[in-house]
């Protein structure tokens, strides 16, 4: 393998890191929406923001992905790939870190919520003064594990057929022939991203049972 | 928006799309059983006396988990013919699901075992009971009860996942809705259908282990 297709796969990797990126974020900020409304106290929001995450939790990410990237076309968008498969990872972020934070939020002592109601604070200074700052730390662990998960999960983009650095490697294995040398590099590029996050959240996770044994 | 919806070709293809619901039946449950056998396997080993294989598995487990099951099962399927071993895609998926189950089920399953607490065993000798019986009722039945709801979300998952193998051609939902699409071009209608199919598979994976779990684990704790 030489430099060109080493240098192939990095521009792989700048697509990956740029999925993993965009679906986090977006994934985080829809998915704050989805943990509020589920932990709103309102049926039939409580009722549509479960029925999202059953969705999103009982079907495969790719055809999650498939289906998002031949919707948006179906309704008449005209989308470069790279936005269509954004959608995706975000619309599947979601409904995985909106279940996670839904979680922490209830994990929450109640006599928080109600010191806070007695203290007479408004729905929103209670969330991001006292609830959300300690359901935040709870859910750190979890959270981390599943951004770990997405960066995995954006490999799936290469069967939609955008290259990414699972689908550079693809190309390139059948460009060479060495499919071993080329997929283990692949692997170990993923793994050099994935295993200090998963050291990290695992160090949390023992930080936080220490601290609440 | 002037695109007409048209259901035909998923059902023409319908037999086919349900046939295949048992290929992907057959892959997870494929999966399973060898993730439970390389769980339980990585669990002694992961305790065993000889340090390198112990660091052996701890770093089978961080590989399988800090990399894509795309990458791996593309990895499995070229790596095992070199190693002499030719299989087709089908048992060829199955081993890779395995092989990733089992990195997740050795820690779920170490993840009860330590759960139980030396003074529990100690406690059951003292009253009496057999070495066997102390192993059955107080170490394998609280702790297969500890670990149930994660391993349950774990092999869901797995089943989920059958639809990766699609990309070397096991014989599955995924791929059959592949040829279905490409052969109609009804991208949305198909994939939309067989999305529906997943979910009840995985609603129905989730009903049968909440079964074996009240079947077997409902007892009182305290």
């Amino acid at each position: 393998m030489g430099a060109n297709e080493f240098l192939f796969l990095l521009t792989g990797l700048k697509w990956t890191v740029f999925l993993s990126v965009i679906g986090f974020v977006g994934g985080g900020v829809f998915g704050l929406g989805v943990a509020l409304a589920r932990t709103s106290g309102s049926p039939l929001l409580e009722r549509v923001t479960s029925g999202y995450i059953a969705i999103f939790q009982g079907t495969p990410l790719l055809m999650q992905l498939f289906v998002v990237y031949y919707g948006l076309a179906l309704i008449g968008l005209k989308l470069d790939s790279w936005v269509a498969v954004s959608i995706g990872f975000t619309l599947h972020a979601s409904a995985y870190l909106g279940e996670i934070w839904r979680g922490s939020i209830e994990a929450v002592p109640k006599g928080q919520t109600e010191a806070a109601k007695a203290l007479s604070l408004n729905y929103a200074s209670r969330m991001k003064d006292v609830i959300l700052p300690q359901a935040i730390r709870i859910s750190l662990p979890a959270t981390i594990g599943f951004l770990v998960q997405l960066i995995k999960g954006t490999s799936l983009a290469a069967i939609v057929g955008f290259t990414e650095l699972a689908r550079a490697g693809n190309i390139i294995s059948n460009q060479i022939f060495q499919p071993l040398l080329v997929f283990g590099i692949v692997g170990a590029l993923y793994f050099v991203m994935c295993w200090p996050l998963s050291l990290f959240g695992a160090r949390l996770e023992r930080q936080f049972a220490t601290a609440t044994r | 928006m002037n695109y007409k919806l048209d259901f035909t070709p998923v059902l023409d293809g319908l037999p086919s799309l349900l046939t295949a619901c048992l290929g992907t039946l057959f892959l997870a449950l494929g999966g399973m059983a060898l993730a439970i056998v390389i769980g339980i396997g990585g669990v002694v080993l992961r305790d065993s006396r000889i340090k390198q294989l112990r660091w052996l598995v701890m770093a089978f487990v961080e590989l399988i988990r800090n990399t894509p099951f795309l990458v791996q099962i593309y990895f499995i399927y070229f790596a095992l013919p070199l190693l002499g071993v030719r299989l087709d895609p089908t048992p060829t998926a199955i081993i890779a699901l395995g092989i990733n189950g089992g990195a997740y089920a050795i820690e779920i399953i170490r993840g009860g075992v330590q759960s139980i607490s030396k003074g529990q065993v100690e406690a059951g000798l003292a009253l009496g009971l057999h070495k066997a019986q102390v192993f059955r009722l107080i170490v394998l039945r609280p702790a297969l009860r500890a670990i149930f709801p994660s391993l349950t979300s774990q092999f869901v998952l797995l089943t989920l996942t059958t639809s990766v193998a699609s990309a070397i051609s096991a014989y599955e939902l995924t791929s059959v809705a592949q040829r279905i699409e490409s052969d109609s071009f009804r991208s949305f209608e198909v994939y939309g259908t067989v999305t529906l199919f997943y979910l009840v598979i995985s609603w129905l994976m989730m009903r049968f282990f909440g079964l074996i779990s009240s079947r077997y684990f409902s007892y009182p704790v305290k």
